[in-house]
């Protein structure tokens, strides 16, 4: 019994990872689309930095719940 | 997780005995372990967890974090901020006024550059003057110097011509004389009777149409 | 849990350990007032600030020596990032921006040096941060717009038959950012350390140590970015509720 629970942390820590790919997509995502926008008007580039960072912010926070989840299941269950 | 332990023990001790062999051999070690960090001790079960998670720490945390953020708060906005501030609208005016003297230099080069300009403008103007003027006189003298030698050519010519004319009419004189003292001979070695009124009318009218 | 983990393959993982508050002095419980090794790093900090911000702008030099032009640079960029978000009216709380940029940029570069402690790993300091910009924002959305402010979970260029929809899903984003915004951070911060650390368990193999030193140097080169990023993404998210909170509606 004791090692079915530590097999459904375990399962359950890996299967919470699989949010990272999301966050992974995500952060992508708004870097690649701030990329291929700033290529073709760098003159209005730098002025979205800041948008830049915190969609980036918001996408990857997604991906550290998922962290925050496997951990919990390792460590705090 | 010792939680869940805790409630499975019993079914789990009357499982096997293995299992709880080793949950003791699991603890032992365990507590070898904490004995390393006094605070693993000093936590008991909630060690096990994440140490974010132990809520016997909040309190402490909480409190310093609070401390430490007054103490950087009040640091900032009383001392730190001010003074940058201070330095860089310091730096921004020394800037503007040094921008604002360089424009003046500039100005002041730029009147000093006309005024040079129009100091050569004025000696120049000066100079043409005075070449004018030197030129007038100049003109004045040459001129009054060709009336001059035109006068004295004049003269001489008028005085030629007066020679010429003399000459000439002393020659014409010589050329009747000699014509009527001809005249005068040939009629007397004619035998003829000298009217010498006769003879100048004579001469005069055949020299008349030769002399002039 | 640690007590399984520990003995496989003979690797020794303490991923977690790092992150454990002791009392400076001695043993015993950690009290509220009990100066802990958090207490030590988040002084450090304060005293690395400090020494930044007051110390190298002792000269109030024109042309400024390197630590003063640091001092400028920093508080240059926060500056600019508190009037571009919020406009002019955001300034007056200029200085508790500075603050918070600060003690998270110091803390998290501390926490870099090897040995020290990051107090920015812990739930409970950056819950606390995020409280009080939360809490504060609301009070002072409430105070410079009255009901007004309520307009901020209203969609009004929404259609009428989505509106109450929306405000749900607004409301809870509104409750979910102190949430995301402590947790980001700590996230952040506590992921770096601990993957630092199980690469660090990887180098008592002999065969794998190298792989290991060069994974541990990346992933700290990642962590100094990550460090200065976490710092600017929670001040300039701060900026962004500030905004919400003096110019409501969208």
């Amino acid at each position: 019994m004791e090692n079915l629970g530590q097999l459904g942390q375990y399962l359950g820590a890996g299967l919470a990872c699989i949010g990272m790919a999301g966050a992974a997509m995500g952060v992508g995502n708004v870097a690649g689309n701030y990329l291929s926008g700033a290529l073709r008007n760098p003159s209005a580039a730098a002025s979205q930095t800041a948008t830049l960072f915190i969609g980036m912010a918001f996408a990857e926070a997604l991906g550290i719940f998922s962290f925050l989840v496997a951990l919990l299941l390792l460590f705090a269950v | 997780m010792f939680s869940l332990l805790q409630q499975t023990a019993p079914v789990v001790v009357e499982h096997s005995e293995t299992v709880t062999h080793t949950e003791t051999a699991q603890a032992a070690a365990h507590g070898a372990d904490a004995a390393h960090a006094a605070a693993d001790a000093a936590h008991g079960a909630s060690n096990a967890g994440m140490p974010q998670l132990d809520i016997s720490t909040f309190g402490n945390q909480i409190f310093w974090l609070l401390v430490v953020l007054a103490v950087i708060y009040w640091v900032l906005s009383r001392v730190a901020l001010p003074r940058i501030s201070g330095v860089i609208s310091d730096r921004q005016g020394a800037i503007t006024g040094d921008l604002m003297a360089a424009e003046e230099f500039k100005q002041k080069a730029k009147d000093a550059e006309a005024a040079y300009d129009k100091a050569l403008a004025d000696a120049r103007a000066e100079a043409n003057k005075i070449i004018a003027a030197n030129k007038a006189e100049i003109q004045k003298e040459l001129d009054a110097a060709i009336a001059h030698a035109d006068a004295e050519i004049a003269a001489r010519a008028g005085e030629s011509e007066k020679r010429i004319g003399e000459i000439r009419a002393s020659a014409v004189e010589d050329a009747r004389s000699v014509a009527r003292d001809v005249t005068e001979a040939l009629v007397q070695s004619f035998g003829g009777n000298v009217d010498q009124n006769l003879i100048n009318d004579a001469v005069d009218q055949r020299l008349k149409g030769a002399l002039q | 849990m640690a007590v399984t983990e520990e003995e496989v393959e003979g690797l020794v993982f303490h991923p977690m350990d790092q992150f454990i508050i002791k009392p400076l002095f001695g043993g015993g419980d950690v009290h509220w007032f009990t100066p802990t090794n958090a207490t030590l790093w988040m002084a450090l900090a304060a005293l690395c600030i400090i020494g930044l911000l007051v110390f190298g702008t002792r000269g109030r030099a024109i042309i400024p020596n390197r630590l003063q032009s640091i001092a400028e640079l920093l508080y240059g960029m926060v500056h600019k990032m508190v009037e571009d978000v919020t406009g002019k009216d955001g300034l007056k709380y200029f200085p508790y921006v500075m603050t918070l940029f600060c003690f998270i940029l110091f803390a998290n570069f501390l926490a870099l040096l090897p040995k020290s402690f990051s107090s920015t790993s812990h739930i409970a300091v950056t819950a606390t941060l995020a409280l009080l910009v939360f809490v504060g924002v609301t009070v002072l959305g409430f105070v410079k717009n009255g009901t007004h402010f309520l307009g901020l979970f209203w969609v009004s260029s929404a259609p009428l038959a989505l509106r109450p929809v929306l405000a749900v899903i607004e409301l809870i984003s509104y409750f979910v950012r102190p949430v995301s915004h402590s947790i980001r951070l700590a996230g952040n911060v506590m992921a770096g350390h601990a993957v630092i650390k199980v690469f660090a368990a990887f180098a008592a193999v002999a065969a794998i140590a190298p792989v290991s030193i060069v994974a541990i140097t990346a992933m700290y080169g990642l962590e100094v970015l990550v460090a200065l990023i976490q710092a600017y993404v929670f001040t300039i998210l701060t900026c962004v509720y500030l905004k919400d909170a003096l110019h409501p509606g969208h």
